[in-house]
């Protein structure tokens, strides 16, 4: 019984990173109905300039915050520049756009910064936390954090004009722009904002994954998991699902016989999408009906 | 459940293509045949290989037009059923002893198979939530190559290597222009087969599913059967270009066949034109070709470079070659009326 | 007095094909004026020209001011209302939200709070369910809603497009009336489009016929309803 308490413990923990960078994801599947592929590179190019401020001798929160405000406008230019021309293009179309994006980012961090893995500085200490061996300071820090980001995107939807703006023209961009909204400048700002929480999850996973080109590799194909699993269209299901992926990862790779690190994220996955049969919206997801 | 539903009337995840512009008229037919059997005698042995190359990226390529091209069905899942076909291929060849060219047909089956059975579940999901599913398998199929339990017939981590067939009958021609008419013909056969499938019941089928599902059920379609069915045809072609890859190649293992391989097919079809079946190899030669020009140019940012060749891509020819083909066509016709 | 809406030679298309062919109308302040015509007439089609949401060809003027060019959201900031054909209700979203989303332009807090209890006076149904999803409502009660969050735009030109589509007709009276009423007492000029001519003549005082994209009629709604020959020909009662 303690190991398993232990195990979904220790599963909450991770589950945590996961969590944030599903929040990232939900963020901009709300506002352009697709999967960024590319969120993770995004959120690992924000880690790296971060890491570069404080090279450069900038404090840590100050340079968390100057890299919350470049993230949020890299975002938008990327928008901009890169995907709006794509808007009216097919679906596929754009996939492959993030594809793109995808190698560009990566490469340019590699001749950048190198390939070397880099330590990262954790604002929250890394000592066990509360005498638990199984959560660190750092970690109860990232939950603290990913939790407290849910409340003020909840505050900032519901009740502010911006808030409430930026979901009328994700449900119905029609009737949104017939009630003078800029739809377009919406999903624009959509992508800022995903871009940003992007980097907050970047910076809070590089302490524990350490910092180089590839990091978010593994972590964003959780956090997709994890969005997917909670409902694309809810960000506290984001959450939710970020912190059972953690956990169902944990559980499996401790009690499924054979199951060794290597097809612990197959077999997350399997679970997954075994949830998402049963009820294809998504544990807090909208159910979709469909007509002719 | 919650009192409110979004209703929404779903816009095709694939744009629709006219069924006779999914491939091509009979004299352009032609003209690309004799270029196709005719270059082979005028360039080295490597260029031959990477003919050949294109040609069995080409049929996977297709293969995944048939299914999101044909039936609307996206798949990041493609390399799984690759890896299948090359693995069936090279143990048949290699502990079994049986002649490559039989190895194919089996590949083949099987794979057929394993894709009807792997859509049964997929029949429940649609757009990302099928593409999460297809990926978990791309994802978990290297791994699954891997496990020791399979060691004696896969040759774990290490792979397999398989030997490279001579040409039959003392033909005078080299192991990889033989290699490279073999797999020639094969294409053209399965190329045919998939525009007449297109064409028949069962393509149209696809097709109104492709268009609208719900609209397809009501009009008596088995919207379940062409589903899983598409999926089956989908992984069969695929799994036959595996074990033409394993040929040609002539070695098989676990991290040949990662998410990376699922990626490029799924490019090669955009940048081809979705839906467009004669594009599939102008996407091979782009998946195959574009990475070493991308190296070429810079080789500390060929990732970058790459990225930016396809945003080029995207951005002029949002349609892929179809578009190009199609503006061709129009230049073509303005000429001849002058 | 110059017109307040005026429309020249209106082309409107669909891809390739032509729905407006060189569309001529004016609206004076005020006036609450009826559109009428046959399905694919290109009622619709003209009310979403006028809003830019669908390619056209010609001159609009609001005000003296042309409107082409302008994007759809800044001609509703003009104070151009347009109430939606299937009303567009945002049905994941409370009543309050909805009518709040309708003055997301405004910037007077205080007025905004005052015209929502404004549209729960004029609709008392939608005070009763202000925290429901709006998407629970039935047809009727989502066209009230959507009446009234045009309305909080405080718009001086309001477009309906079918307001009776689908309701019962005790509601569409209701309605009606409702709508009467805001087009005198907050001098709100109205432009309806309807296929149900008989009530839309009772209610306004300037009708257009349209037929397959152009004016075949206009005049007095009460000339227009009491000329037999058109209302045989053209609106089929």
């Amino acid at each position: 019984m303690e190991l398993f308490i232990n195990q979904v413990l220790a599963g909450i923990a991770t589950g945590a990173i996961y969590a944030c960078m599903a929040l990232a994801v939900v963020m901009i599947y709300q506002a352009i109905d697709h999967l960024n592929f590319a969120q993770g590179e995004m959120a690992m190019f924000s880690t790296f300039i971060s890491w570069q401020l404080m090279q450069w001798g900038v404090p840590y929160w100050w340079a968390f915050l100057l890299t919350l405000a470049l993230s949020f406008a890299g975002g938008i230019a990327i928008e901009r520049l890169l995907f709006r021309p794509l808007a009216k293009a097919p679906i596929l179309t754009n996939v492959a756009g993030f594809i793109a994006l995808f190698a560009i980012i990566n490469s340019v961090a590699g001749l950048t910064w190198d390939f070397t893995i880099k330590q990262y500085p954790t604002p929250f200490g890394s000592s066990p936390f509360l005498g638990s061996q199984l959560i660190s300071t750092h970690q109860a820090g990232m939950i603290g954090v990913t939790v407290g980001l849910l409340i003020l995107l909840y505050l900032f939807f519901q009740f502010t004009r911006i808030g409430l703006a930026m979901r009328a023209a994700a449900s119905v961009p029609e009737s949104a722009r017939l009630v003078g909204i800029n739809t377009s400048w919406m999903i624009a700002l959509g992508w800022g904002m995903a871009a940003a929480i992007g980097s907050i999850a970047g910076m809070l996973i590089a302490p524990v994954v350490f910092l180089e080109p590839n990091m978010m590799g593994g972590v964003l194909i959780y956090g997709f998991a994890a969005a997917v699993l909670g409902g694309l269209t809810s960000p506290l299901g984001a959450v939710v699902g970020g912190f059972l992926v953690g956990v169902f990862e944990n559980l499996a790779g401790t009690y499924i016989p054979g199951v060794g690190n290597e097809l612990k994220l197959p077999i997350a996955l399997a679970l997954i999408i075994t949830v998402l049969v049963v009820k294809p919206a998504g544990l807090f997801g909208r159910p979709i009906v469909k007509r002719v | 459940m919650s009192a409110v539903e979004d209703v929404v009337t779903e816009a095709p995840a694939v744009e629709a293509v006219p069924k006779r512009s999914m491939t091509l008229g009979y004299g352009t037919s032609l003209v690309v045949l004799a270029a196709l059997i005719l270059t082979p005698l005028f360039v080295k042995n490597f260029i031959i290989f990477q003919m050949t190359q294109i040609l069995y990226f080409g049929l996977a390529v297709l293969a995944l037009n048939i299914l999101t091209g044909g039936s609307g069905q996206f798949s990041l899942g493609q390399s799984a059923f690759y890896a299948v076909g090359a693995y069936t291929s090279a143990i048949l060849m290699e502990h079994v002893g049986m002649n490559y060219a039989l190895t194919l047909p089996v590949a083949g089956a099987i794979c057929f198979g394993f894709g009807f059975l792997f859509g049964q579940p997929a029949l429940r999901l649609s757009g990302v939530y099928l593409a999460l599913a297809t990926f978990a398998l791309a994802v978990a199929m290297p791994q699954l190559l891997k496990l020791g339990y399979f060691e004696h017939w896969t040759g774990g981590v290490q792979g397999l290597v398989v030997t490279k067939p001579d040409a039959p009958f003392g033909l005078p021609m080299s192991q990889d222009m033989w290699l490279y008419y073999f797999t020639l013909a094969i294409t053209i056969a399965i190329y045919i087969f998939s525009v007449n499938l297109l064409k028949s019941r069962s393509g149209r089928a696809f097709m109104a599913i492709r268009d609208n599902e719900i609209a397809a059920s009501a009009m008596g379609v088995d919207v379940a059967l062409y589903k899983t069915l598409a999926f089956g045809v989908s992984a069969g072609i695929t799994g036959v270009a595996g074990g033409l890859g394993a040929i040609a190649v002539q070695f098989v293992a676990p991290d040949s066949f990662t998410i990376t391989l699922a990626i490029q097919l799924f490019l090669g079809m955009v940048v081809g034109g979705v839906g467009w079946l004669p594009g599939s190899i102008v996407g091979a030669a782009f998946i195959i070709f574009v990475p070493n020009i991308a190296e070429g140019i810079s080789k500390g940012l060929s990732g970058a470079v790459f990225g930016v060749l396809l945003f080029l891509v995207i951005f002029l020819v949002p349609h892929g070659a179809r578009q190009v083909a199609i503006v061709a066509q129009q230049l073509i016709g303005k000429l001849k009326k002058t | 007095m110059t017109a307040m809406l005026n429309v020249k030679d209106l082309r409107a298309y669909y891809g390739q094909v032509q729905a407006l062919h060189g569309l001529e109308f004016a609206l004076n302040e005020g006036s609450l004026t009826t559109l009428l015509g046959a399905n694919g007439a290109g009622k619709t089609t003209t009310l979403r020209a006028i809003c830019n949401m669908v390619r056209s060809t010609g001159a609009i003027e609001f005000d003296g001011a042309p409107l082409t060019g302008r994007s759809t959201e800044n001609i509703v900031r003009l104070g151009i209302a347009h109430v939606p054909q299937g009303r567009g209700t945002f049905t994941t979203m409370t009543v309050e939200e909805n009518l709040q989303l309708g003055a997301i332009t405004r910037k007077d807090k205080a007025g905004v709070v005052s015209d929502i209890e404004r549209m729960y006076d004029h609709f008392p149904v939608l005070k009763e369910r202000h925290t429901q999803q709006a998407g629970t409502l039935s047809g009727g009660e989502q066209q009230m809603l959507a009446v009234a969050r045009a309305l909080m735009l405080r718009p001086r030109l309001m477009l309906l497009d079918e307001p009776s589509f689908g309701l019962a007709p005790l509601i569409v009276r209701d309605l009606f009336k409702i709508l009467g009423k805001i087009n005198r007492e907050d001098k709100v000029t109205i432009l309806v489009v309807e296929q149900n001519a008989q009530l839309a003549l009772e209610l306004a005082d300037q009708a257009y016929v349209i037929e397959t994209g152009r004016i075949v009629m206009s005049g007095n709604a009460k000339e227009i309803a009491n000329n037999e020959d058109v209302r045989k020909s053209y609106l089929g009662y």
